[in-house]
């Protein structure tokens, strides 16, 4: 049970990650890679199997958890917390120097962009 | 191993080590002095660069590599600990990365482009820190942290001196590589799942003994890996991030990223070639991503040949040139024999080196015309050498003979003889080098000949003479790589040779006797023998 649970979970955070990070405008798109972090983390977790009242330190108990993946996951978590950070300084950035929360800018902008045609 | 070989290991180890955290040791001194002034700020970055430049010569003429050697990081035995492999092929990414480093470095602080933002010389240590690190590493998680490490150092450098276009690049290309990055965690639990280890070696040696059940989990987590790494490559259809982020960011950082879409490569090369090696895998996992990076490396050529036709300015062409090498060598490293893969290398070294070069003459370019698209401008000042080195470096690329391009495009076609897809890729690769040539001439008959004589040139801003030294040093680099290419060819089939025998990787990457641990008791008996979680997964 606690396995489905966990599983569908997982499916679900990530599933409304993908789709929110294919919206069209910034802010949806950095809910969505946060979304997508969480989802990974939960994985990582899992990966470790899924026991319940079980210390990660081996050698006191019969029953104990592989400490490896929650390492994993503190790295990721670290790692994922300074993205979304700076992700969200970029957004910010760019909707100040833009002018619009669009993930490609006005039309104008990304003609311009391209330089004009050539003589 | 006798003590002299052993106090030679010891000093070996001591370098790998000053690799890595040198960089990080500088970025943090640049940042705790960010209010010194720019003097002891480029002092300290130039002295770390050359330092590390010294070093990777060091360890390349002293002939380290040409067996594996494993640093158990704290003594801790592998798999348990982390460890740093020094191998030919991460001799020569360290050493193509320092080269990078002291070229862009020396054309950042002659433009005095560093100044345009605060942390220039920080970010660019912590770039050279990610770059080290995933290079050296043997480990997957370490290499994920050290992608990390490099792609965030990226970000900011990237976005190093401002400006909307370059914002808007920088998102795009922040975005996708954090997709990258989860999707690279996910591979990673995965394997841990099924595998319980995470070193390179060990990995390669579970997959051998994994049952029959366990190779789709493998599969699609080397799969999902495999796509992370073409993320980094640019490889299509994942390139749409590379020709923006190329070609607004500044041009000593764009020279630096020449080696960026290597790091993708590298990883496909250590990795994957590493876990699917004939002599451990099982037969039906050992051709795995080959036919994908074959087919992919041909869209990816195409693609970026189409792209260099329609770019509408130099540097973006520049930008889909660095594409269409990636394409090249992935159909190189998909053929996946000694030869493939020592062509591969060969044209490798000649890519990475002349792109970077080219960015930083395109630079020049924008600074002597006003601009590098091709509309008319007044002639440039020194247009005669800025034009010749336009040439070289088009030739080069384009791979025209006598330059490098040449002959790794020769030495690639000549190694695909007898493969199955040998019509396609010659096909392709020698058609699209047409369409290069013509390119690269119509941009340079625009940007050089056609001149509105009525007007003069005053936007025009004199160029050091250390930015040409910048400039220079790749094309005589490439020209050293062609009167040199007998010993340079011979080096790069042993290394190819050691790229394909991952068996004696394995055997020092594991034995605890090879470690440090060798002068006392050997703590553990050899892991892949005894591991507590492998057994765990056939119960399941």
């Amino acid at each position: 049970m606690m396995s489905i649970l966990f599983a569908s979970l997982i499916g679900f955070l990530t599933a409304a990650g993908v789709f929110l990070s294919l919206r069209a405008q910034t802010f949806p798109v950095v809910l969505g890679l946060t979304l997508l972090s969480y989802a990974v983390n939960l994985f990582l977790f899992g990966m470790g199997r899924l026991k319940t009242d079980a210390a990660a330190v081996l050698g006191k108990s019969a029953s104990y958890t592989d400490p490896l993946p929650q390492a994993l996951v503190l790295t990721a978590i670290v790692i994922a917390f300074a993205m979304t950070a700076f992700v969200i300084v970029l957004a910010l950035k760019t909707r100040a120097e833009l002018g619009n929360d669009h993930v490609d800018g006005e039309d104008d902008a990304s003609s311009n962009e391209q330089g004009g045609p050539s003589a | 191993m006798t003590t002299n070989a052993n106090l030679a290991t010891h000093s070996f180890d001591q370098i790998l080590v000053l690799l890595v955290f040198l960089p990080v040791l500088s970025a943090i001194a640049l940042i705790a002095l960010h209010r010194a002034g720019w003097r002891l700020k480029r002092l300290i970055s130039a002295v770390s660069v050359g330092i590390l430049l010294l070093a990777t010569i060091y360890l390349m003429v002293s002939g380290a590599g040409n067996t594996p050697q494993v640093y158990p990081m704290g003594d801790w035995p592998a798999p348990f600990g982390i460890v740093w492999v020094y191998d030919r092929l991460s001799g020569l990414m360290l050493l193509l990365t320092a080269t990078l480093g002291v070229v862009s470095l020396t054309y950042a602080i002659a433009t005095n482009e560093d100044h345009n933002g605060a942390h220039f010389h920080a970010l660019f240590q912590a770039q050279l820190f990610g770059l080290n690190g995933a290079f050296l590493t043997g480990d997957v998680f370490n290499l994920f942290v050290f992608f990390e490490v490099l792609l965030l150092a990226s970000y900011g450098l990237m976005l190093h001196g401002g400006g909307a276009a370059r914002s808007k690049a920088g998102l795009h290309y922040m975005v996708i590589n954090l997709v990258g990055s989860t999707l690279f965690l996910f591979a990673v639990g995965a394997l841990y799942g099924v595998l319980g280890t995470l070193n390179l070696a060990d990995l390669a040696v579970r997959i051998g003994l994994a049952p029959t059940s366990l190779y789709g989990v493998i599969a699609a987590a080397s799969l999902m890996l495999f796509v992370v790494f073409a993320i980094k490559a640019a490889a299509f259809p994942l390139y749409l991030w590379l020709p923006g982020t190329y070609a607004e960011t500044s041009a000593p950082v764009a020279a630096l990223f020449a080696i960026m879409t290597k790091v993708g490569l590298y990883a496909m090369l250590r990795v994957h070639g590493t876990l699917f090696d004939t002599a451990t895998a099982p037969a039906s996992l050992v051709n795995l991503i080959g036919p994908w990076e074959l087919w992919l490396g041909i869209m990816t050529l195409i693609m970026a040949t189409l792209g260099v036709l329609a770019a509408m300015n130099l540097r973006r062409q520049v930008a889909y040139l660095i594409l269409a090498s990636v394409g090249t060598l992935l159909i190189a490293l998909g053929v996946n024999t000694t030869e493939s893969i020592e062509a591969a290398l060969y044209y490798w070294i000649h890519t990475t080196l002349l792109s970077a070069g080219f960015f930083l003459l395109a630079d020049i370019v924008r600074r002597s015309r006003g601009d590098d698209d091709w509309r008319i401008q007044p002639a440039m000042p020194r247009a005669t050498l800025i034009g010749g080195l336009f040439f070289i470096y088009a030739m080069g690329m384009a791979g025209l003979p006598p330059l490098t391009g040449f002959f790794g495009k020769t030495m690639i076609l000549h190694s695909v003889l007898g493969s199955p897809l040998m019509g396609a890729i010659f096909a392709v690769v020698l058609t699209t080098s047409v369409l290069l040539v013509i390119a690269l001439a119509r941009s340079g008959s625009t940007l050089f000949y056609r001149v509105d004589h009525q007007e003069q040139q005053v936007t025009a801003q004199t160029v050091s003479s250390f930015a040409w030294l910048a400039v220079f040093t790749p094309l005589i680099l490439a020209a050293a790589m062609v009167i040199f290419a007998l010993p340079l060819t011979g080096w790069l089939q042993n290394t190819s040779m050691q790229i394909k025998d991952t068996s004696v990787y394995i055997r020092q990457a594991l034995d605890p006797a090879v470690s440090r641990l060798h002068t006392e008791e050997p703590k553990q008996p050899n892991p892949a023998h005894v591991s507590p979680h492998f057994p765990s997964v056939n119960q399941e």
